[in-house]
């Protein structure tokens, strides 16, 4: 695992369990370029090592060859995977099926899809167990019933017989877990299992998991992009970028002391509960297979990048014991504390402005009662924030704001004007000076139209301009968003997550809104793009004025971004006040448990 | 964790526990609800009949011909037989009374009951399209499973390439080239005409079937297996075949019990599209073999003027398409758990 050419596994004294990476590559079919490579990875028994990285960065594909499986367009290069000394990249596939499942077990990403939607959970369960012909029936359906107690499900034959559509997120993704842990494996790789989940249900996942690994002396690769995550349950971290290990180390020492940029950057640009933080991005993209820099694969984004980072790429090195970093200038970069960046709060006691008024809201879908006496206010310069889990209302709020949903009774005050139900019955200076971002960029963005096109629309529509006139603008407003004039003749389906929620950005920008409605905006980003992506709303805020109403379920992000917050349940308020006041001194047990919930790093 | 049941709604909890005992009362209805759609589809249906039957002229000066002016005895007496004298509105309902109670008149052309005409016809047709259905299914599953298997590399590629230049034949060129390779100039095996002795089934000699079935199938096969292996490869793409290798699931078994289980769904609904296309479509190809099916009777009938006729072979084939489909849809819930519980629960 480090440049040295020692025998890893006697080194670092794992004979029995536990999983031996070496020097794996995966390679793109049919080109000689590199998905990931000089992988060195070492799980210990009982472990959990956490595979930290950004979309593009690899960190599946390293997830995937552990068990010597690689997508379609893809192949295992080179390298080896010890289990207990025996290589599983050389084995053959009947081996190799042999020891999936039994030995190594995967846990997938999106368990709702990837329970076969056509048989039934105790089944699936126990399928393999039943192919394999171990045990016979009675044992195999009683392991399947302990199982499912052992992370908390019931286990009657009921549940047996449902289908994974008739579970819910939560209870899918404990049965997958259940389902991983039956066959009793020694190692198990988790791909991003609590991604889209509530924070306490993903409280109560990763919990359960910690349980088990201890229970069962089974090692773990935790493979996700959201360090908070690991920051509460790994042993030890990797840091991946653009297909390489960039640091490795205890979770106290990446946490603490984290040499690499990248990890710096990365560390940077996660907002904290316990306090604000001006949140930054990391410039440019990640790069994608092909498009890799030479040397340093970071250099091109990398703030203390030096002619030698171009040349050469860098070996992993160490630079405590057990901490390693592939930057050759780790250790001249000076130290990094983990309260850079703090901000002040916002002031509970400044003085508002009031904009938009929502009073005794209540919305409905058809006879259904969603909504209950929603009452809240924005003023200028402002960002109130809703928070709550999925189903609480708080996107059917915002869209009934917007104008989106027009079945809700109430008064929506803006500026003065009352606002009529839904956004076609309200004149265009209301519609123009309230403007809404979807939460996802990919689909909220007309794929065949080019950029120009896109946010020269509103400017169109309410007569701001038109035109040469309007082309200046649309540069101005892509310049504000960080994006070059260059991108004006794109179409929006060249463009990655973040620069595409940027344009929609612009695009919502161009009416001269007063308002923005900003709707789960970040949640489908990396990290580093949702830095950069607050950063830029923040400085809208302070330059322009502007307000804005930002749905969310990630309470570290409201400590960063809100000046006041409504935490929401079941469609009702059940706190509500300054950001600082909430979070610091929760007076509702709702919250407390939202708060104790949420993953932290600080 | 285990004072959370209590502080939030818990996730554990949140979803309804599926099927009570009115899960049979929720499928009678739903039945009931297709079937009273299938009954006023065919409703309809039976006006359009009724009516381009009504506007294909006076039968009786069609089939009279020259002896219409001749014979005023016998116009008077078919006149008569279909109730002339009566309004469009009342002999559509007395037509349509006839067809409830199911007496499907008597035909002006022969003066025979039209059940009794169009009895044997009826028969040998199911008899067709019924062979080239149990020939075409599994056919088309094998191949599309084959070519799944093999996807986009040479054998996928071979079989796509002939599936496509298949479909693109009209079904009587795929009969003229089965006729001239089996029947008349390169083999002389089969029979390229169907006789049938006077009281016979065409069945009565399986190889007057050969030809007349494998050209339905040559004809259909190529939709539904092209279909089939177009849902087959979007199961394999997804994330619970993946799992299912990551688990270590042999290959057979990951197609044959993970794939092929949900990609069966879209096959069904596309092989009953052609089986009803085909209780329709058989006219072409049965004409060709010279097969005493229905599509024949209906060229005849047609050319006849043999109203009565023409309208019990069209609600007959309508009611094909009409049942076909509902069972179609059935299996189809049936095969996904999701509908299938939505319905139940």
């Amino acid at each position: 695992m480090t440049a040295t050419s020692d025998a890893p596994v006697e080194k670092v004294g794992v004979p029995k369990g536990g999983l031996v990476v070496e020097d794996l590559s995966v390679m793109l079919t049919g080109k000689d370029i590199d998905v990931v490579n000089d992988i060195d990875l070492v799980l210990k028994p009982g472990e959990v090592v956490g595979l930290v990285g950004e979309s593009g960065s690899g960190k599946t594909t390293v997830g995937t060859s552990l068990l010597n499986y690689s997508r379609a367009g893809a192949y295992i290069g080179s390298g080896r995977v010890l289990l207990e000394g025996r290589d599983i990249l050389s084995m053959k596939w009947q081996e190799v099926r042999q020891v999936r499942g039994e030995e190594i077990a995967y846990v997938p990403q999106d368990p709702a899809s990837a329970l076969n939607p056509a048989i039934r959970i105790g089944k699936q369960i126990v399928e393999l167990l039943e192919l394999r012909g171990i045990g016979t029936k009675e044992s195999r359906l009683q392991g399947a019933r302990d199982g499912l107690a052992e992370v908390g499900l019931p286990n009657d034959d009921e549940f047996l017989s449902r289908y994974a559509h008739q579970l819910s997120g939560g209870q899918v993704q404990r049965v997958a877990l259940a389902m991983a842990f039956l066959p009793k494996p020694k190692v198990l790789v988790l791909d991003e299992p609590t991604t889209g989940l509530d924070v306490t249900t993903q409280a109560m996942v990763l919990d359960t998991m910690a349980q088990l690994c201890r229970t069962h002396g089974v090692s773990a690769l935790y493979v996700t992009h959201d360090l908070a995550v690991v920051a509460n349950i790994a042993d030890r971290v990797a840091v991946m970028y653009a297909g390489q290990i960039a640091e490795l180390g205890p979770k106290e020492a990446i946490f603490r002391a984290p040499s690499h940029p990248y990890t710096r950057a990365l560390l940077d640009s996660i907002p904290h509960l316990s306090q604000a933080r001006a949140l930054t991005g990391i410039p440019g993209r990640t790069p994608a297979p092909g498009a890799r820099p030479s040397g340093c694969r970071f250099n091109d984004r990398c703030a203390y990048a030096i002619d030698a980072c171009r040349k050469d790429v860098p070996e992993l090195r160490e630079v405590a014991p057990d901490h390693q970093v592939r930057c050759i200038r780790a250790g001249e970069i000076g130290t990094w504390d983990i309260s850079r960046g703090v901000v002040p709060d916002a002031d509970p006691d400044r003085k508002r402005d009031i904009i938009l008024s929502i009073e005794n809201l209540n919305i409905f879908y058809g006879r259904k009662h969603v909504v209950h006496d929603v009452s809240f206010d924005l003023a200028k310069a402002e960002v109130i924030a809703l928070v709550g889990e999925s189903g609480s209302g708080k996107t059917t709020i915002s869209r009934s704001v917007g104008g989106l949903h027009k079945d809700w009774t109430g008064t929506i005050t803006f500026d003065g004007d009352v606002l009529a139900k839904s956004a076609r019955q309200r004149d265009a200076t209301n519609r123009k000076r309230l403007q809404y971002i979807f939460q996802n960029p990919y689909l909220s963005l007309n794929p065949r139209l080019t950029i120009e096109q896109i946010v020269k629309r509103p400017m169109e529509l309410f007569g701001i301009a038109s035109g040469k006139e309007a082309t200046d603008r649309v540069v101005e407003l892509l310049d504000q968003v960080a994006l070059g004039p260059r991108m004006l003749k794109y179409q929006a389906s060249r463009l990655s997550g973040g620069e595409r929620q940027r344009v929609a950005i612009a695009r919502a920008l161009a009416a001269e809104p007063d308002v923005l409605i900003c709707d789960e905006i970040t949640s489908a980003l990396d990290v580093s793009v949702q830095g950069s992506i607050v950063a830029l709303l923040e400085g809208l805020r302070k330059q322009r004025g502007i307000s804005m109403l930002f749905v969310t379920h990630n309470l570290a992000l409201v400590r960063s971004i809100g000046s006041g917050v409504q935490i929401l349940k079941a469609g009702r308020v059940v706190e509500s006040g300054p950001v600082v006041t909430v979070m610091e001194t929760p007076k509702e047990e709702y919250t407390r448990n939202l708060l104790s919930k949420s993953p932290r790093i600080d | 964790m285990t004072d959370l049941g209590t502080l939030v709604a818990s996730p554990l909890e949140e979803v309804a526990p599926p099927r009570g005992q009115h899960g049979a009362a929720a499928w009678a209805l739903w039945i009931a609800r297709r079937l009273g759609l299938a009954v006023l589809t065919l409703w309809l249906v039976s006006i359009l009949v009724f009516l381009a039957t009504a506007a294909l002229g006076d039968p009786i000066r069609a089939i009279l011909g020259r002896d219409y002016n001749a014979n005023p005895g016998r116009v008077a007496e078919l006149e008569k037989l279909i109730g002339s004298d009566q309004s469009l509105i009342s002999r559509y309902f007395d037509w349509l009374g006839g067809l409830v109670t199911g007496d499907l008149g008597t035909s002006l052309a022969s003066g025979r009951p039209v059940s009794e005409l169009i009895s044997g016809p009826v028969q040998n047709s199911a008899m067709l399209v019924f062979l080239a259905a149990i020939v075409m299914i599994p056919l088309s599953f094998i191949i599309a499973m084959i070519s799944a298997h093999y996807r986009r590399r040479r054998p996928d590629t071979i079989i796509q390439t002939i599936l496509l230049a298949v479909a693109g034949l009209p079904e009587f060129v795929i009969g003229v080239l089965l006729i001239a390779l089996l029947a008349t100039t390169v083999f002389k095996v089969l029979p390229p005409v169907t006789l049938v002795t006077l009281g016979g089934h065409p069945w009565d000699n399986w190889k007057v079937m050969v030809l007349p079935t494998l050209t339905l199938v040559l004809w259909v096969s190529p939709y539904v297996s092209r279909i089939v292996r177009a849902s087959l490869l979007e199961v394999i793409d997804s994330e619970y075949v993946e799992l299912a290798r990551l688990k270590g699931i042999p290959e057979s078994v990951v197609m044959r019990k993970h794939a092929l289980l949900n990609a069966i769904v879209p096959g069904i609904q596309v092989i009953a599209l052609q089986l009803a296309f085909l209780a329709g479509g058989v006219v072409v190809v049965e004409t060709l073999f010279a097969y005493p099916g229905i599509g024949l009777q209906l060229v005849d009938a047609v050319r006849n003027h043999d109203v009565q006729v023409v309208q019990a072979l069209s609600m007959i084939i309508a009611s094909v398409y009409v049942v076909v489909n509902l069972i179609a849809d059935l299996l189809s819930i049936l095969l996904t758990p999701r509908a299938r519980t939505a319905i139940s629960s």
